[in-house]
């Protein structure tokens, strides 16, 4: 099991490394705000912790609660932003 | 059996819906969708988790758990909404601070469930440490940016010092790790350390290179995700979470090169006082006088001349004067003058950051052009107009290898006819140093608001 998340890993920096080539400076904002909002994936994490808490434990309640608070702002701040960054890029009507 | 399978499919759709907005937001024309498709992904993969559950859920944890998420929810959505386009560099890093502190806080609650699995233990030291570091070196990048933390202190010897800390931290993480541990006095230990280093780590850095520093504390975050993926076998935590580690390794370096700057300096080289010093030496120098220039006479200037080239700073956008410039713009092109905007890779605040400011006023997307274009045509050109920009002009760049800038790529605008610059004061730029730019002969100064000046040159050239 181990083996193969490896194997992803290593995959992924290879994806990684050539999806971010040869991007124009002028989206390197937008692109950093991008990654920022998908790196909220671990949000997952956050949600799947709260599920198996315990729930007479208050404090890993508590605990899990907040987790999925700061993941949900991660995940949907950064794709707001991103998008209100990207909005501006929007073609306008060919003035040529 | 069969759900679990539906959710290994709804992350793989993740994971790729992931991969390929990241590819889309690299080309301009399909930058938008690629977000939207990267935030539906995100969107199956949260619903996937929670409704295919195999485990029986108390429906107080559902309260819980939709609660929360409709609280970070419309948080996010509102102050992502409301921010001003030249305060989106800190809430980056303030969202980024918010998953390292995410994965920090899964980390920590994850330990005592993992006790005497060394590897699983491995993996939630790796993400409360990395965690940590983002979570705190980000509010520290937030503050500098947000001005509530302007000083850079600089401890003697702090790079030994950081190392030191560093090494603790890792040390103490690794004694967790490997020494079976179960006390959970440990790993709190760890988490106080960390969050220490991420502040010791930042708190040097200079506000000039903090893009590069939310850039580098973003792919740490990816890292945190992606070892609470490795934790959970979780494929779409490892893959975003990597993905999003190696593309911003890359962004990070791309950024430092904008600025033609090692990564390495960045983060352990002196741009604060050191060079500081003798940027200020390089000053008495230069010494010379300023020339100043009133509004009429810098209309007339531009009104009759044949090309114009903006350059705008990120002055301009603190003053919101984006506006304004463009209806300077198109006054100016009606009377047939030849205008263009001349975009330094990292001015503003991030790199982009100034086309992201520009196209916020509706300026023609052809005409915002890129260091390498518009430097040849500065021959060509009759007048520069410099608007709240210092460091991406300032000629020390090329020619005063004592300035802490040495070698940054700039825009010569010291081979165009004339150049006027709008700034408010004499004051120095971001990275601290004075520009011998503003003593050239062909430099007339304009003092002022940028919005006032931009506004009073509109209404002076209608005049006309």
């Amino acid at each position: 099991m181990h083996i193969q998340m490896i194997y992803i890993l290593i995959l992924m920096i290879f994806v990684g490394v050539e999806v971010i080539n040869s991007v124009p400076s002028v989206l390197h904002t937008p692109l950093m705000s991008g990654a920022n909002a998908i790196h909220g994936v671990v949000i997952i994490g956050a949600i799947m912790v709260l599920l198996n808490a315990d729930p007479d434990n208050i404090v890993s309640l508590v605990l899990g609660f907040i987790a999925v608070i700061l993941g949900t702002l991660n995940v949907v701040g950064g794709f707001v932003v991103t998008d209100r960054m990207l909005e501006m890029f929007k073609k306008k009507p060919a003035k040529k | 059996m069969n759900q679990s399978i539906l959710l290994e499919i709804i992350y793989l759709i993740g994971s790729v819906t992931f991969i390929l907005g990241l590819k889309m937001m690299g080309k301009p024309d399909t930058a938008r969708k690629g977000n939207t498709y990267a935030a539906v992904g995100m969107t199956l993969a949260i619903l996937g988790t929670i409704f295919i559950h195999e485990k029986e859920v108390k429906p107080i944890v559902y309260i819980l758990l939709f609660g929360a998420i409709a609280i970070g929810g419309i948080i996010g959505w509102m102050v992502a909404k409301k921010v001003k386009m030249t305060a989106m560099p800190q809430l980056v890093s303030l969202f980024n601070g918010m998953g390292g502190a995410c994965a920090a806080l899964i980390s920590i609650m994850e330990f005592s469930v993992h006790i005497g699995d060394m590897k699983s233990i491995m993996m939630v030291m790796a993400g409360l440490i990395i965690g940590s570091i983002s979570f705190s070196g980000s509010m520290v990048a937030f503050m500098k940016l947000n001005g509530n933390l302007n000083s850079n202190p600089r401890i003697p010897f702090y790079n030994v010092i950081n190392a030191i800390i560093l090494l603790i931290t890792l040390g103490t993480g690794a004694y967790v790790v490997f020494g079976s541990v179960s006390d959970f006095m440990w790993p709190c230990i760890v988490l106080a350390l960390a969050l220490f280093y991420g502040i010791m780590f930042v708190l040097p850095i200079g506000g000039a290179d903090m893009p590069v520093v939310i850039s580098l504390l973003n792919s740490f975050t990816g890292l945190a995700a992606a070892s609470g993926g490795f934790l959970y076998h979780n494929k779409v935590m490892l893959t975003g979470g990597i993905l999003v580690g190696s593309a911003g390794t890359i962004l990070t370096i791309a950024m430092c090169k904008g600025m033609n700057r090692t990564l390495f300096s960045v983060v352990f080289g002196a741009f604060g006082q050191g060079s500081a010093a003798a940027a200020g030496a390089g000053t008495s120098a230069t010494g010379g006088s300023i020339k100043d220039i009133s509004v009429a006479d810098a209309a007339v200037l531009m009104n009759y001349s044949k090309k114009v080239v903006i350059v705008p700073g990120y002055g301009l956008a603190v003053a919101q004067a984006q506006h304004v410039m463009h209806e300077l713009e198109v006054l100016l092109e009606e009377r047939g003058v030849e205008v263009k905007y001349a975009i330094h890779p990292v001015a503003g605040r991030m790199p982009g950051h100034m086309n992201v400011l520009m196209a916020e006023s509706n300026v023609d997307y052809s005409k915002l052009c890129e260091m390498e274009d518009i430097n040849p045509e500065f021959e060509t050109t009759d007048v520069v107009f410099i608007v709240g920009a210092n460091d991406v002009v300032n000629p020390a760049a090329k020619n005063n290898p004592a300035s802490p800038i040495y070698g940054m790529p700039i825009l010569e605008v010291d081979r165009a006819k004339s150049i006027i610059v709008n700034k408010r004061s004499m004051a120095a730029g971001y990275a601290g140093i004075d520009n011998e730019l503003f003593y050239n002969p062909k430099t007339s100064m304009l003092f002022g608001d940028a919005k006032k000046v931009v506004t009073d040159l509109v209404a002076e050239l209608k005049t006309m």
